[in-house]
């Protein structure tokens, strides 16, 4: 079932744009009901694995490098299972109408769909290298949606930015797990996490660690590789709500939680995750106030919550952290997608131009509030729960700065209150307050149609069923996934009944109502806050690599860079030139090889005993055919005439052919006579369409080639005669000599005395199927460069 | 070259030459020979029916277009790979089946030698459609 | 023999590069033929020389006996023979259709593709 559901979300990402061809507006139901039936799969696995129980699926994969094809489902993966498949039900079925009449549908849903299960796969995964494949896979297709406009250079520039920031942090990654894999002596994730001892014991552990944090940190959108995040907003809205605040975002602190237990006890664990995700959140929460975009707004508030997730991992809260990713995908996943619904339905991008919506898109107006507030940390939502634990989780950390905790717990507050405003931004002004600005909204605003509104209502009643009725599922997700990020630490548990929490005070209750008061004060002078904080943006944007990254960038591969440099230098399409720097180098290098183990002297006396009983008259005759090719070779060089040159060449050809005979390749001869025909035959169809010989080089020119040849050729004869030195063993071919026929009737065996041709046909047939691969592709390299002409003179026959 | 002695010849030369071939390929798991020299030895017998009659009663003999004879060449090579397969062995691992044929002795059949029947078609398909295009084009 | 054998190769690659280096197309193809000759014999020439004796199990043998010439690098040399072909000839086209497009075969004119 785990394998089933996955195989067939990359079926259907496959089938998607041919699905789409035939049944148009359909396709989106039908794809919806591989991740659907994955998530009522996952919800019947929630009860078993928040009881800490674990399925676990494998294959022999590469066996003889300890990588498996394996996946387990704990409570961990389950959650986020159940993020990526139910989320995913509700974006196919909102994407099917946003994109209704764009041309490019089908294509987008194959993307989507591509994602969907590199995402599941990447959660389920429990070996590194395939979680690292799957990791590579969401980076992949989150390039191909966020560049989805291609048209546009912002899109394409955003999309690639955030490949390259993911895709350098997935290469660090795949180091530090190899890493891992070695410390460890296994690639298996649960078996790595349960023994964080042998971690402790390698002083390689520390570099494994770093390695693997900047791929999570890059992935999620940790400060400072944060700037890639709110620039792929450029992405259609069901991406983003998808993407890059439900799932993809969070793959880097599913690494993080995946990875917690062989690290939790090392304060160099404890204090990155804590030191970069409080900077993360800090920043992130606070440009969020800066921003009036919808879509911007939420992109902001989405790295501030991803710094919350890592640094709640590293301060040792575990529950904290489990309780915010479920509340965080369910408000902020809704929000997008009413981001989505407002730009569709009204045209309208800045949420300080719209108002008034409410009486046009009452249903879209209470989702977005409900969700607003959620994240704004009002009671009884789930967002509440969340950021109380998160209060408590900074003031009563295990991990970490437990020096200086009222710090964490002041930039707790203060994020909060930024979140607050945040929240208000998006799920209050737009709808709930009167329009400011004139004129009418670019489109005539109106609600969305139901399948736009399936995925953002459910959210929502979930964020309200959550923080009610928590036992229904938030319970068990939370609380086993708490276990789950702890490893063999028991999590300290709190209740997670927002009515319970909000009427029993203490110091967390108390902050979260000054962040609540501090956020609503700060949202209704966000006017005058805007304008004192504007000359704070220099530093902010300081703050991020992205100028970093854009110099660095430009340098590599913009316009008189380090790469227009070396493409001047080393490809400056002069033929001639490339092959005498690869034949130097050759020379050069083999050669002075070849000398400085002095091998070429001894061999050279080792070769001369061999001419031991042969008949002078054989010697002769052999010395006539090499004299034969020699003369023939120089020959080829000097002739004027084509025809004369190509006569030549047989020689070569057939003097070679003698010598296969005499030692022993009566194949090899066969095939050389044969092709030597056809070789003629080819010459004779071309050679009058072939340019007469002109001669382009000076003397100095010629005679510095002919230097270069003939030293090439003397490196050659060089390796041949050291060669002899090194034939004493029989190397394989005493196997296949020992292969070739059965001993015993019966035994396996190659059933051949002729052992060239078994070696092509079954010891190396793999071999064979290659080289005659390439014989069908220059075919068609042929054939394509004959035909493919526009004044073809079509005319058969020789004769 | 529109000699009546070359026309003639090669009436009876072509089946000769591609019996030849074949016997060349099949001898070849123990004598000299196989897919490699069966094939160039059968395009050799082809280009001499060219040169005889022309390169469209080529390819009036041969029916269907090269590049089919190429894919059919090489999808029997990579068939013969899939019984090693599904046998739980490698890829390409030899499978043998001998059977006793009466007055002649035992007999045995394996996917080797249709992997060198495929070498020998996609071979001969392959230097024939370079040669023939080549003769077309000139 | 082996001498002789390591000069035929010395001999065959100095003209081959020594062909490769000129500017007109046509004799980078002789070149490439010289080559391709070459890498044969050497390969050949490494295995180890055994005058006669092919590696043929006679009848009612299971296995040789020892003396036997390499069956491995005339295996090599036998598939590499019928590549080299297929290359040559799709070399000799790609001249031929350069020149007639370009009308030119001097490579120190080819060296954009925007022509």
């Amino acid at each position: 079932m785990i394998v089933g559901t996955l195989a067939a979300i990359f079926l259907l990402a496959l089938l998607a744009p041919t699905l789409h061809r035939a049944m148009g507006r359909a396709t989106g139901y039908v794809l919806a009901i591989a991740p659907l039936v994955g998530f009522v799969y996952y919800l019947t696995q929630m009860t078993g694995v928040g009881a800490g129980g674990a399925t676990i699926v494998q294959w022999a994969w590469a066996d003889s490098l300890g990588v498996r094809f394996s996946f387990r489902v704990d409570a961990l993966s389950t959650l986020f299972a159940l993020l990526v498949t139910g989320v995913g039900t509700g974006i196919v079925l909102y994407a099917n109408s946003y994109l209704d009449g764009h041309p490019k549908r089908g294509r987008f849903f194959g993307y989507l769909m591509g994602f969907m299960g590199a995402m599941l796969g990447l959660v389920l995964a429990d070996d590194l290298i395939l979680l690292f494949i799957f990791w590579e896979l969401t980076s992949i297709t989150s390039y191909l949606l966020i560049g989805f406009d291609h048209e546009r250079e912002k899109a394409r520039k955003s999309a690639l930015q955030a490949l390259v920031i993911t895709g350098l942090g997935g290469l660090a990654m795949l180091a530090g797990m190899v890493l891992l894999g070695q410390i460890a002596g296994t690639y298996s994730v649960s078996e790595i996490v349960a023994n964080p001892s042998t971690l402790a014991a390698s002083p390689l552990t520390l570099g494994a660690m770093i390695l693997i944090l900047a791929g999570a940190f890059t992935k999620s959108a940790q400060f400072p590789f944060h700037f890639w995040l709110p620039n792929a907003m450029e992405a259609p809205s069901p991406v983003s709500a998808y993407l890059h605040s439900s799932t993809m975002v969070k793959a880097g602190v599913y690494l993080v939680a995946r990875m917690n237990p062989a690290f939790a006890d090392d304060p160099a664990w404890q204090w990155t995750l804590a030191g970069f995700g409080g900077a993360t959140m800090l920043l992130g929460s606070y440009l969020a106030t800066r921003q009036t975009y919808y879509k911007k707004v939420l992109a902001y508030t989405t790295v501030g919550s991803l710094g919350v997730m890592v640094m709640l991992i590293g301060l040792g809260a575990p529950q904290a952290a489990a309780a915010y990713i479920l509340a965080h995908a369910l408000f902020k996943g809704a929000l997008f997608l009413v981001a989505g619904i407002v730009d569709h339905e009204a045209g309208e991008k800045d949420t300080e131009r719209m108002g008034g919506l409410f009486g046009t898109m009452p249903v879209t107006a209470i989702i977005a509030l409900v969700s607003g507030l959620s994240m704004a940390g009002v009671p009884p939502l789930l967002g509440f729960v969340g950021k109380e634990l998160l209060l408590k989780g900074s003031l009563h950390a295990h991990g970490g700065p437990q020096e200086a905790l009222w710090l964490w717990a002041a930039i707790a507050t203060i994020s909060g209150a930024f979140m607050g405003v945040a929240g208000l931004q998006a799920g209050f002004r737009p709808f709930f307050m009167a329009r400011t600005v004139e004129g009418e909204f670019p489109k005539h605003p109106h609600e969305a149609p139901p399948p736009m509104l399936i995925g953002p209502i459910v959210l929502t009643a979930l964020t309200i069923v959550g923080g009610l009725v928590p036992a229904l599922f938030a319970v068990p997700l939370i609380n086993g996934t708490a276990a789950s990020i702890a490893g063999t630490h028991e999590p300290e548990l709190a209740k997670l009944s927002a009515i319970y929490l909000a009427t029993h005070p203490n110091m967390a209750l108390l902050l979260s109502g000054v962040a609540l008061t501090v956020g609503v004060a700060l949202f209704l002078a966000r006017g005058p806050w805007r304008r004192i904080t504007a000359p704070l943006d220099r530093f902010a944007s300081l703050a991020g690599c992205e100028r970093l990254y854009n110099v660095l960038f430009n340098g590599v591969v913009g316009p008189n860079s380090l790469a227009t440099f070396q493409t001047r230098l080393l490809q400056n399409g002069y033929l001639r030139v490339y092959v005498q720097v690869t034949v130097l180098t050759t020379i050069l290098l083999a050669g002075g090889l070849l000398f400085w183990q002095g091998g070429v002297v001894e061999s050279f006396r080792g070769a001369i005993p061999a001419k031991a009983n042969v008949a002078w008259t054989e010697l002769l005759f052999e010395a006539l055919l090499v004299g034969m090719i020699c003369v023939a070779a120089v020959a080829a060089t000097q002739m004027r005439g084509r025809l004369s040159t190509i006569a030549v060449l047989g020689v070569v050809g057939y003097s070679s052919a003698v010598i296969f005979v005499l030692f022993g390749a009566p194949d090899v001869a066969m095939t050389q006579f044969a092709v030597e025909t056809l070789t003629v035959i080819i010459f004779v169809f071309v050679v009058y369409h072939l340019p007469r010989f002109a001669v382009y080089s000076s003397k100095p020119a010629k005679f510095a080639d002919a230097a270069i040849g003939i030293a090439f050729g003397l490196l050659m004869a060089s390796f041949v005669v050291s060669s002899f030195a090194t034939t004493a063993d029989d190397g394989i071919s005493w196997f296949y000599n020992q292969a070739a026929l059965p001993d015993v009737p019966g035994q396996h065996a190659a059933y051949g005395r002729n052992l060239v041709n078994v070696i092509l046909v079954d010891f190396r047939a793999l071999d064979t199927l290659g080289e005659i691969a390439v014989l069908g592709l220059a075919a068609v390299g042929v054939y394509t460069l004959l035909r493919l002409r526009q004044d073809s003179p079509a005319q058969g026959g020789l004769a | 070259m529109n000699s009546i002695i070359l026309r003639t010849a090669t009436r009876f030369m072509l089946p000769l030459l591609i019996i030849f071939s074949i016997i060349v390929l099949l001898r070849g798991h123990n004598q000299p020979g196989g897919g490699f020299v069966g094939g160039l030895l059968a395009t050799s017998a082809f280009m001499l029916y060219a040169m005889a009659f022309g390169v469209p009663a080529v390819y009036r003999i041969l029916r269907l277009p090269l590049t089919t004879y190429i894919a059919v060449g090489l999808g029997m090579a990579l068939v013969s790979g899939l019984p090693g397969l599904i046998e739980g062995s490698p890829f390409l691992y030899g499978q043998w089946v001998g059977f006793t044929v009466t007055g002649f002795g035992e007999l045995k059949i394996g996917t080797p030698l249709l992997f060198d029947i495929g070498v020998y078609l996609t071979v001969l398909s392959v230097c024939l459609l370079i040669l023939l295009t080549l003769a077309e084009d000139s | 023999m082996e001498l002789l054998l390591a000069v035929a190769v010395g001999a065959l690659y100095a003209t081959g590069i020594y062909m490769i280096l000129r500017r007109s197309f046509v004799k980078l193809i002789i070149g490439l033929a010289l080559i391709s000759h070459g890498a044969n014999l050497l390969i050949f020439a490494a295995g180890g020389l055994v005058r006669g004796n092919p590696a043929l199990i006679p009848e009612g043998e299971q296995q040789l006996a020892p003396g036997y010439s390499d069956p491995l690098p005339p295996a090599l040399i036998l598939t590499a023979i019928v590549i080299s072909f297929a290359i040559l000839a799709f070399t000799i086209v790609l001249v031929n259709r350069t020149y007639k497009e370009v009308g030119t075969d001097d490579l120190n004119q080819m060296r954009t593709t925007d022509r």
